[in-house]
């Protein structure tokens, strides 16, 4: 077995979807940054046990943990947001219901980042 | 005229069914990373309501602070923690599939092991930590 594509597909080279190595790459790319940004927001959430809420709210002011925690944010829900959709195209077979769920699921995505993020921002700048 | 033999006759592998297939460590732990995926990405609701609550203010955050210092709130951060230490382990095994490497066999149940290992140990320092610290 010399190949798993057809003679069509070879010669158009695009696979079933015709497009995805923006999707895949940017996955990647999202996964390597999220390596060190996960370890770390790990490493300040043990440093937060049993902190008291002043003791919280200090930790945020500080620009060093501030700005780590919002490219965690951002690469986090940009690589959930990814995920989730390859599990959605992968199960979900009628069209509309399809959709409907990618449109959920991203706009959930940016929703809960900008909550995030504006909450960080908040904390950084003590408002 | 173009060769069409290739979109019938060829050999072509079928998809197991998971019914009749045998379970192994490596589809498991595949199907793993998926599950685990969805979990961390339910997780975020519990990460955005902490980190709002803070901004909010005092009362918001005793709340959330409750919440997540209840066996309830526990077990769901037990739970999120293996989560996101599985996924970030099996994840970093996937990165070096990316890149073609760990394909043999042996070498792909030999990192499969590793990263259930790295998951275990990765989860008992931290709740380890978290007792020490609380």
């Amino acid at each position: 077995m010399s190949t798993l594509r057809s003679p069509l597909g070879r010669v158009r080279g695009l696979g079933s979807a015709k497009e995805g190595v923006a999707h895949w790459w940017a996955q990647r790319v999202t996964a390597v940054a999220l390596v060190p940004l996960t370890l770390w927001f790990v490493v300040s959430v043990l440093a937060l046990a049993g902190a008291s809420y002043d003791q919280a709210l200090a930790f945020f002011a500080a620009p060093h943990r501030a700005v780590p925690m919002l490219l965690l944010i951002v690469a986090l829900f940009h690589h959930a947001q990814l995920g989730l959709q390859v599990v959605i195209e992968d199960y979900v077979h009628q069209e509309g219901a399809k959709i409907a769920l990618l449109l959920l699921v991203k706009g959930l995505a940016i929703l809960l980042a900008t909550l995030a993020g504006f909450a960080v921002l908040k904390l950084a700048f003590g408002g | 005229m173009a060769d069409t033999s290739g979109l019938r006759n060829d050999p072509r592998p079928l998809s197991p069914h998971l019914q009749i297939y045998r379970w192994q460590i490596t589809m498991v732990m595949s199907i793993a990373h998926r599950a685990t995926g969805i979990a961390l990405a339910v997780g975020t609701l519990l990460l955005v309501w902490w980190l709002v609550a803070l901004a909010a203010g005092p009362a918001a955050h005793a709340q959330a602070q409750g919440f997540i210092g209840s066996w309830f709130g526990l077990l769901l951060l037990f739970g999120w923690s293996v989560a996101l230490f599985y996924h970030l382990c099996n994840g970093i095994r996937h990165l070096f599939w990316d890149m073609g490497r760990g394909f043999e066999i042996g070498a792909m149940y030999a990192s499969g092991y590793a990263a259930l290992a790295a998951t275990a140990v990765l989860t008992v320092i931290a709740w380890g930590a978290a007792l020490v610290l609380r």
